[in-house]
């Protein structure tokens, strides 16, 4: 029962993770899943969240075996 | 449709000459739109040496698609061809290809437009750039509408 969590670009280095788990937990949400991952950092303004690499936003659930990932704003093109 | 993600660098004319080969739009096809994006050698008042683009393996390749497909569903097109770069950038290097046929020209004009526009907020690209003497992250993108001359 874990839920994948992937950050990128700026984030990923001020964090010193590009990935790691985190222990599922029965109705816990994306922002449940940065405090376990990151152990309760303040998450940055402007942060853009996706579940299994769909957009979502902050407050929706996460399913055990979920890809969850954390990164800024684009600036590809 | 073909989008693909390309670590080594491209020409974007030799790619759509031999894109166009391969498929057999002649007779049906009355406008090509086409966007070629190139890195320059400066942003924000800095010159740029040199650039790394990061991006999110998957979720790039499916955002583009659901870019692609959208622009499908507004409009009357013949065929879309994205071609991207990651990776290590240099100065000159074809970053971004976007070639869309259709019979008609709004069609074509305004897909090619769109698909670019919902690239640069939506795809999982990061740049980051390499300086004289350091490194920076592009934290946002250009307009991509220009400021008209008064």
């Amino acid at each position: 029962m874990a839920v994948t969590v992937k950050f990128f670009a700026n984030l990923r280095e001020s964090l010193g993770i590009s990935a790691t788990t985190v222990d599922y937990v029965q109705g816990m949400k994306i922002s449940d899943v940065w405090n376990a991952a990151t152990k309760e950092r303040e998450m940055p303004t402007g942060l853009l969240t996706a579940v299994n690499m769909d957009y979502e936003k902050n407050d929706i659930p996460v399913s055990d075996n979920d890809e969850v990932a954390f990164f800024p704003m684009v600036s590809g093109g | 449709m073909r989008i693909e993600l390309r670590s080594q660098a491209f020409h974007p004319w030799s790619e759509l000459e031999g894109h166009e080969r391969r498929m057999s739009l002649s007779g049906r096809c009355g406008a090509a739109a086409i966007f070629v994006g190139t890195m320059r050698d400066f942003n924000e008042g800095e010159n740029v040496q040199g650039m790394f683009l990061e991006h999110y393996p998957g979720m790039t390749e499916t955002q583009l698609q659901q870019i692609c497909e959208s622009a499908a569903e507004r409009w009357t097109l013949l065929d879309t061809l994205v071609l991207h770069r990651v990776g290590e950038i240099s100065v000159g290097d074809a970053i971004v290809l976007v070639c869309v046929r259709a019979a008609h020209r709004g069609d074509a004009f305004d897909a090619c437009r769109a698909i670019m526009e919902e690239l640069k907020h939506h795809a999982p690209f990061w740049k980051k750039e390499t300086l004289v003497a350091t490194e920076r992250w592009v934290e946002k993108n250009t307009s991509g509408y220009a400021v008209k001359k008064s």
